[in-house]
């Protein structure tokens, strides 16, 4: 049986048998190679635009294909199960937290020059709000952001910023006022501006297909109408998207265990060890029905807080649920992947190797496994 | 101009093919089916003579209730309507029934043209469209890599082996077979899919045809009786020994167990 979330219809599985089609041709004959050299060309991007990829989830008026978070999340698992390469199904998705803010806060004259082109694949853009001292205290923000005249004069530093390296747009987080959240402002921040420089490419234990970039602001020069919204109004415009943003990871966490388990399957019935294939020992057949499992039950909590999101009812508290659930069952199956493909496990040839690495993200990007706690127990204590 | 696309829903080429328990058949219980890929060309080029000169492009797939699925793939790339031929008296049968039911429904519609894939990747016949061209008195060419668009003609072309290209001029209407490196098959996009699902689907029916008797496993001039799976690879073997003797040892294996030398 296929693999799919109890929201998917006839629509989605169209939508996979096409992503299915484009990451099968178009990223797992590279995986390996792209993810040994941190990179994939940056003709992807038109490509996967083509493809009809980078639409998906965004209004066909500003140049997307229509369909809601359950089409993202359709297709982003099988980008990951065709693909074979985390780091690149992610690079080419950063447009998926950079221009949610842009649309629920831009003006429409900002909405049409920065959206359709980063969705027809012609510009990439990122969304820049840690920094190197502090990450997840947003409200701490120290990247300032001074008026003069028409512009803002921009100094700070941003960090591990995926796509960072090469984005011609980075939706960056700044201060412009005061302290705390109110102070904070959001500023479409062009990488050909006076002042704005890449630091150095990252170099990280997953995600490797991905360029991963410390971004420099030295008195870099901004348009005031490159300013998403009012001034202050930042923080709200990034949390608007903090549960959908958790829901796709849980969704990627989801994908990659997939992934390790159909792997981990497969060469269990092919190794022999000791006169019969791995498979044949229960010990074997009980870690992948385990895997199997707590994949199951993660993917069942993801699609039922996706459906309440499409339904109005989404909440962070949920949200911050299916990214925990989902990212500790795939950090377990991937541990359990290894360990099953043996020696090999360790090896660099092997998938299931990188997925290993890859895992280890989610339980730290987009919201640590503690400040997730941190929501849910809040909410507790009423 | 009414260009029709014969269309096949075939197994995934990923998939494990078992003999039913009969065995007069495949099992299809857990088959992930899918457009037979060479037909992708076939729809992928008749949007491309839409795109150039106006018209309509019509599907046209015979099979199970499922093949559905399939003619919506190719409404999904862009194609407008699809004929689906799912009633049970089709099922079954050979080549000749199935171009039989295929060219009545080109007759029907009136095409201009007709573009199908050059074999379907299941049973591999590579028949129906050239029966279907010959029982409606067409010009037919098959595995085109190349197809120029003229005045009431076309020019194609098709690989003859050994580098060699043939060229050739085909008058319309004409039925053509579509071959890997023709075109570059488009995706269909979301919006593309969501449009597929209110496109119009006629079904026809033997009687709607004129085809009572002819068509399925009753008008089939082959039947197939008896399934059986190619016996399974044996293992590889080691040579031991000196180099010597193991080249001598291959000879003899190539010669006497392999029969190759």
């Amino acid at each position: 049986m296929a693999p799919k979330y109890s929201f998917e219809r006839a629509e989605h599985r169209a939508l996979r048998d096409q992503i299915r089609r484009f990451a099968a041709k178009d990223i797992a004959p590279y995986a390996h190679q792209w993810s040994e050299a941190g990179e994939f060309p940056r003709d992807l991007y038109l490509r996967a635009a083509r493809a009809g990829l980078l639409g998906i989830g965004f209004p066909e008026a500003v140049g997307g294909s229509g369909g809601d978070l359950s089409h993202v999340l359709a297709a982003a698992e099988e980008m990951v199960l065709a693909g074979h390469s985390v780091g690149t199904s992610v690079s080419l998705a950063t447009h998926l937290i950079a221009l949610p803010p842009v649309l629920a806060q831009g003006s429409q004259e900002q909405i049409q020059r920065f959206v359709p082109g980063v969705l027809s694949g012609e510009m990439i853009s990122a969304l820049a709000v840690t920094e190197p001292g502090g990450g997840s205290d947003v409200a701490a923000i120290a990247t300032r952001a001074v008026r003069d005249g028409d512009h803002y004069l921009v100094n700070g530093a941003k960090t591990f910023i995926t796509s960072g390296c090469r984005a011609d747009l980075v939706i960056t987080a700044v201060r412009t006022s005061g302290e705390g959240y109110e102070g904070i402002s959001l500023l479409v921040i062009e990488s050909s501006s006076a002042g704005f420089s890449v630091g150095k490419r990252l170099e990280k234990t997953g995600w490797w297909a991905s360029d991963t970039a410390e971004l420099h602001f030295a008195d870099c020069v901004v348009p005031v109408a490159n300013r998403i919204g009012e001034e202050g109004q930042g923080f709200a415009a990034i949390m608007s998207n903090f549960v959908a943003e958790r829901l796709m990871l849980a969704g990627q966490c989801v994908a990659i265990a997939e992934l390790a388990l159909q792997e981990s399957i497969s060469y269990a019935q092919q190794r022999r060890a000791f006169g019969k294939s791995l498979s044949g020992f229960q010990v074997t057949r009980h870690k992948l029905a385990e895997m199997a499992t707590r994949l199951a039950a993660a993917r069942a909590l993801t699609a039922e807080c996706v459906a309440e999101q499409l339904g109005g009812t989404g909440s962070p508290v949920r949200a911050a649920m299916a990214k925990n659930c989902a990212s500790d069952m795939c950090s377990f199956v991937c541990d359990e992947a290894v360990q099953i493909h043996g020696g090999y496990g360790y090896m660099r040839e092997y998938l299931v190797e990188r997925l290993y690495r890859d895992a280890r993200l989610y339980p730290i990007g987009g919201g640590t496994r503690e400040i997730m706690n941190e929501i849910i127990s809040r909410a507790q204590s009423g | 101009m009414k260009i029709g696309v014969f269309l096949k829903q075939v197994p995934d080429t990923e998939t494990k093919i078992r003999v039913n328990g009969s065995g007069d058949g495949i099992e299809t219980g857990d088959i992930k089916w899918i457009v037979n890929p060479y037909d992708e060309y076939a729809v992928e080029q008749a949007l491309r003579v839409k795109e150039a000169s106006g018209g309509e492009v019509v599907v046209v797939s015979l099979g199970a209730a499922r093949t559905l699925d399939a003619a919506r793939t190719a409404l999904a790339m862009g194609a407008d309507r699809a004929v689906i031929l799912d009633d049970e008296a089709f099922q079954g049968g050979d080549a000749l029934a199935t171009a039989r039911a295929l060219a009545k429904v080109a007759e029907k519609e009136e095409f201009d043209l007709v573009f199908g894939g050059r074999q379907a990747i299941d049973s591999d016949d590579s028949q129906v469209p050239q029966i279907a061209a010959g029982l409606l008195g067409w010009p037919h060419a098959t595995w085109i890599t190349g197809f120029e668009q003229g005045d009431g003609s076309v020019t194609i072309r098709r690989a003859i082996g050994g580098g060699t290209v043939e060229v050739a001029r085909v008058t319309l209407p004409a039925v053509f077979t579509c071959n890997k490196g023709l075109n570059e098959p488009r995706y269909a996009s979301l919006p593309g899919i969501m449009k597929a699902k209110s496109k119009p689907v006629a079904r026809y029916s033997p009687g709607d045809l004129g085809l009572e008797g002819s068509i399925g496993n009753d008008g089939a001039a082959v039947r197939l009786s008896n399934y059986r799976l190619p016996p399974p690879r044996p293992d590889g073997r080691l040579l031991q020994g000196e180099t010597g003797d193991q080249v001598k040892e291959l000879v003899r294996l190539l010669r006497e167990e392999a029969k190759v030398l």
